[in-house]
């Protein structure tokens, strides 16, 4: 089950080009979808104004070749790792629901569109990497709806109410699992199938109503928060003081007179732990 | 001064739900992005504000002293045990910068040990005087602190 291509048994009842038609079909779904998103909050308009706005209380002027080596740390530490998420928790389930879905997702294409030909012999990694991600995919979602997500860590609301903001995740859940389901009970037609496929049609159609976007431009406003750090507008934020510095001193005398000349750690206070009153 | 999210900036944590004292920082139902329900209630403790990760909230003047256009914004470090705080006018040129401590010792390491605290006596028990309250109100040392102890006087009329 593990090493045999799930989808190479359903070209006798639907033929690869068809399949591959679906891919096709899902990817100009994800590209509209994410264009009319643009369009509708003017998200991109926004973004651009912001910059230029932010340019504006610039403090120095940011090299091509430092641009560069923030676009790399955009990509090592947000993009590859999450990095902007400051739960740790929430970080390793976003790691686990990516990874899982872009594993499963670089699978079924490679599938698909390469051994899906009746003489076609599927390497057996390909269907071990598929399930693999679809269960990083399942793991890493389900902890997060049931656990990590704020509606039920914060807002106290039950686990299984579902709003809007959840199309994406549920969308995604029912994938990986109806996906696993189909897997097990040998694939071919029928009802598990027709649930994996209704689910991947809501994940990839529903682009304009789900958060489905954030994953093209979550890098970019990463990139320009980082812009903002190194240009010395920091969005307005007050700068990053150096509490032994004699020029903060002369600046803030009530930092030396009750703090002293070089203060210790003062440890994590709030951000020691999480709060826990539901 | 109420606060607002910025919701780009936002990533739907929940700290700034977990830490509102009126329960007025929810979580949008389309987006899972935090947003001040009521700003009319808003006590503007700015909890919220200091104990957002991302600084995605910001409070919003009132229009007759702060027109659009100024901006607020603070960090507060609790590893350096500072609160920096940057306000631009609105006219883009003119800021301040202000930066106070928030803590003089590491957090915890003074905690009253009131369990370590010898138990009270009959006498102080029957006594008016609540747990340590002549020892605080340095009624100990010869009577209340007052102006007139401290060889000060109330000057009459407004001064600053």
């Amino acid at each position: 089950m593990f090493t045999s291509n799930p989808f190479a048994s359903l070209t006798e009842v639907i033929s690869p080009e068809m399949m591959q038609g679906y891919i096709v079909l899902m990817v100009l779904l994800v590209m509209g979808g994410t264009i009319l998103d643009m369009i509708h909050k003017k998200s991109a308009k926004y973004f651009f104004e912001n910059a230029k706005k932010a340019q504006k209380s610039a403090k120095r002027s940011v090299s091509g070749g430092e641009k560069a080596s923030i676009a790399v740390s955009v990509l090592v530490n947000e993009v590859l790792t999450s990095g902007e998420f400051s739960n740790p928790r929430r970080r390793l389930s976003h790691l686990l629901t990516m990874y899982g879905f872009i594993i499963f997702a670089v699978t079924t294409v490679m599938m698909i569109f390469g051994y899906t030909a009746p003489d076609a012999v599927t390497p057996a990694i390909l269907p071990k990497l598929w399930h693999v991600g679809a269960l990083m995919l399942a793991l890493g979602g389900y902890w997060f709806w049931f656990f990590i997500r704020v509606d039920v860590s914060a807002e106290g609301l039950p686990c299984f109410r579902f709003e809007r903001a959840d199309l994406f995740i549920v969308s995604l859940l029912a994938t990986s699992t109806f996906a696993l389901i189909w897997s097990f009970t040998g694939g071919g037609l029928g009802i598990p199938f027709a649930l994996f496929i209704l689910s991947t049609t809501v994940l990839f159609g529903g682009v304009y109503w789900s958060k489905f976007a954030h994953m093209f431009f979550k890098p970019a406003a990463a990139h320009q928060k980082k812009i903002t750090r190194a240009d010395g507008s920091r969005e307005n934020l007050p700068p990053d003081y150096d509490l032994t510095d004699p020029e903060v001193h002369r600046k803030f005398p009530d930092v030396p007179m009750y703090m002293g000349k070089n203060p210790p750690n003062m440890g994590l206070c709030i951000k020691a732990e999480r709060p826990n009153h539901y | 001064m109420p606060t607002f999210v910025y919701m780009t900036r936002c990533d739907g944590c929940g700290e700034c739900v977990d830490i509102c004292p009126s329960d007025i920082m929810h979580i949008d139902k389309s987006l899972r992005r935090a947003y001040n329900i009521e700003p009319n209630m808003c006590w503007e403790c700015y909890s919220c504000v200091k104990a957002c990760p991302h600084q995605a909230i910001d409070v919003r003047g009132y229009a007759d002293f702060a027109p659009l256009g100024h901006s607020v914004r603070v960090i507060r470090d609790e590893e350096k045990g500072t609160i920096a705080w940057r306000i631009k006018f609105r006219n883009g040129k003119k800021e301040m910068d202000l930066l106070a401590p928030i803590t003089t010792k590491p957090w915890g390491s003074a905690t009253p040990k009131l369990a370590d605290a010898p138990a009270p006596s009959k006498e102080m028990r029957d006594s008016e005087l609540l747990f340590n309250e002549p020892k605080y109100i340095r009624m100990d040392e010869g009577g209340l602190h007052t102006l007139e102890s401290n060889g000060l006087t109330l000057k009459k009329g407004v001064y600053y």
